[in-house]
């Protein structure tokens, strides 16, 4: 979908992305992360022209992204940022509809638009449509800020650190939104972070970046289980590395169905990792586990961490 | 809302008063005349005849209007250019020319204007125009560089073009300051106006010279009586649309 070759973007004497390549294959979630000054933003802003490269070839569905007006790869593109950027004037109906507006939808189509996205993302439309983004919570503006960049139905949907000024509990519900978006919608989705956990629990597809060059791109198992080098192993916890891969396994995966146990049961949608963490706070070899309505599945045992998966 | 509150919120607002009392004055000072007589009874004409209130307002207002009108335009034009990509280099340099035309007295200006151009109005409107453009200037700037810039990056991220962008995010995010800057220049020039007179064009500074230059204090309390309510209601006249401007603020005023 999108093709990033040998591109380099300089700053006068800082070189801020260097002879990088990447394939973004439709539908994957896409997460590149590094450090401060790896290049992810940059690269990020690349494909949508907010920053034009110096070198190399960007291609959007096997188009050159410099054959096209800036504007109109953008209006394909959606875009969230970490500050949302709504605008302040304008009420959260109207945000939504930046994008359609501008398209030229028929007004009916746009009202039923943004009634969809609001519903989508949480927000109940009777109440939130004519709010101005001031009287909304730091998570709910995200939330418009998400259903704002996917708005015109785009082909690609680029986010950069849209939720870095988020605390904790508000993140980790809007993460679970974006992978439900993501599963539902089947949308190709860039997304860029410095938070490992976050690049762990969203990605399909991880692209670690240093010094403007990409170290190691692969699946989370894969970066976690086969690190490329060092800098790999460190970025993403060397002393955590275990505890991380049992992030990306739900308790689902090892289960042994129809089993009993006792004790306070695990939900079976629940990672390894919360498991773990269960088995530890209860002293207890064995838990029941149960799922989603609450209706015990099996059990799991403390060796089944070991275990692969079934 | 219950009705009597609403009589009362109305009762409470200046505005109307003052516009009220600006009326009042200007079709009612002839029937002062007794009043300026008894006070001054010294003056032989008590009261400024030579044109009536009403007619003074209104070339007052016109030479007030016209002017602003070209110093908004050309300010917020101006400010608006100074901002944008291609005009950012040329902005030390129509700052300092606005600047200029601010640091003339508009008296210099008049007095020099007069002899090139003539007496009346022309002069009159020239000096002005360059007098209210500072502030005009100076808010376009301030307010579109207030523009936060995520709104900025988010607009043309989504593709909103720099036509777009200017007239649907940064200029009415921008409006509350630069409504702001056009009040001041009005403001001053409502007052600077009345020096108009000593070139010859007619304004409610009329009354104050020829009081002046003889000695009649009547005409000069006349007309600085209506030059005074007429800054006070053209004020809280703009300090309304200002707030309907800013209304997406949220501002804890009503």
């Amino acid at each position: 979908m999108i093709d990033i070759q040998n591109v380099s973007k300089r700053y006068g004497d800082a070189v801020a992305v260097q002879d990088l390549s990447l394939t973004i294959p439709r539908g994957e979630f896409t997460v590149l992360i590094g450090g401060s000054g790896s290049g992810k933003s940059t690269t990020l802003k690349m494909i949508n022209r907010l920053i034009e490269h110096d070198s190399g070839r960007i291609l959007f569905n096997g188009e050159e992204i410099r054959r096209f007006r800036p504007e109109e790869i953008r209006r394909r593109m959606g875009y969230a940022i970490q500050s949302t950027g709504l605008f302040p004037h304008w009420t959260v109906g109207r945000n939504i509809a930046t994008v359609p507006q501008l398209l030229g939808w028929p007004a009916a189509r746009i009202a039923a638009r943004v009634d969809e996205l609001l519903h989508l993302l949480g927000l109940p439309p009777d109440e939130f449509r004519e709010r101005r983004p001031h009287q909304l919570s730091g998570g709910q503006q995200q939330r418009v800020g998400v259903a704002r960049a996917l708005a015109a139905d785009p082909e690609v949907l680029l986010m950069d650190e849209p939720f870095g000024a988020l605390d904790p509990i508000t993140r980790g519900a809007l993460q679970e939104e974006m992978r439900r978006v993501h599963r539902r919608s089947g949308k190709t989705i860039v997304l860029v972070t410095h938070d490992i956990d976050e690049a762990l629990g969203l990605a399909t597809r991880l692209v670690l970046l240093d010094q403007g060059r990409i170290v190691q791109a692969g699946t989370p198992a894969e970066l976690l289980t086969r690190p490329a080098n060092d800098f790999v192993r460190d970025f993403l916890g060397r002393s955590e590395r275990g505890i991380k891969l049992l992030g990306l396994q739900t308790v689902a995966s090892r289960l042994r169905p129809g089993e009993t146990a006792e004790g306070e049961p695990l939900q079976a949608e629940g990672s390894l990792r919360e498991a773990l963490s269960q088995f530890v706070a209860h002293g207890s070899e064995r838990l029941p586990v149960v799922d989603a309505h609450g209706r015990p599945a099996g059990a799991l045992h403390f060796a089944d961490l070991l275990r692969p998966a079934a | 809302m219950p009705t009597s509150r609403f009589r009362l919120a109305w009762l409470r607002d200046p505005l109307p008063w003052a516009a009220l009392a600006l009326a009042a004055l200007t079709f009612g000072m002839p029937w002062l005349k007794p009043l300026f007589a008894a006070a001054f009874s010294g003056l032989d004409r008590p009261l400024y005849e030579q044109e009536s209130f009403a007619e003074l307002v209104l070339s007052h207002l016109t030479l007030v209007g016209l002017s602003s009108a070209i110093a908004a335009a050309v300010g917020v034009g101006a400010g608006i250019f100074v901002t944008r990509e291609r005009g950012r280099e040329f902005r030390p340099m129509v700052e300092s020319l606005v600047a200029m035309g601010q640091t003339f007295p508009p008296v210099a200006v008049l007095a020099v204007a007069a002899p090139l151009i003539g007496f009346g109005e022309t002069p009159a409107l020239i000096a002005l125009t360059l007098y209210g453009l500072l502030p005009v200037l100076r808010a376009t700037i301030a307010g579109l560089e207030a523009v936060p810039a995520e709104a900025r990056e988010a607009a043309t991220g989504l593709g909103l073009d720099a036509g777009q962008r200017l007239r649907q995010v940064e200029l009415p995010l921008a409006l509350p300051v630069i409504v702001g800057g056009i009040r001041t220049s009005v403001i001053i020039n409502i007052g600077t106006a009345a020096i108009a007179s000593t070139v010859g064009a007619k304004s409610l500074g009329s009354p104050i010279i020829v009081g002046l230059t003889g000695f009649n204090t009547a005409y000069v309390i006349q007309g600085a009586l209506l030059v005074g309510l007429l800054a006070v209601v053209v004020d809280l006249a703009f300090a309304r649309l200002g707030r309907r401007a800013g209304r997406w603020r949220g501002s804890t005023s009503p």
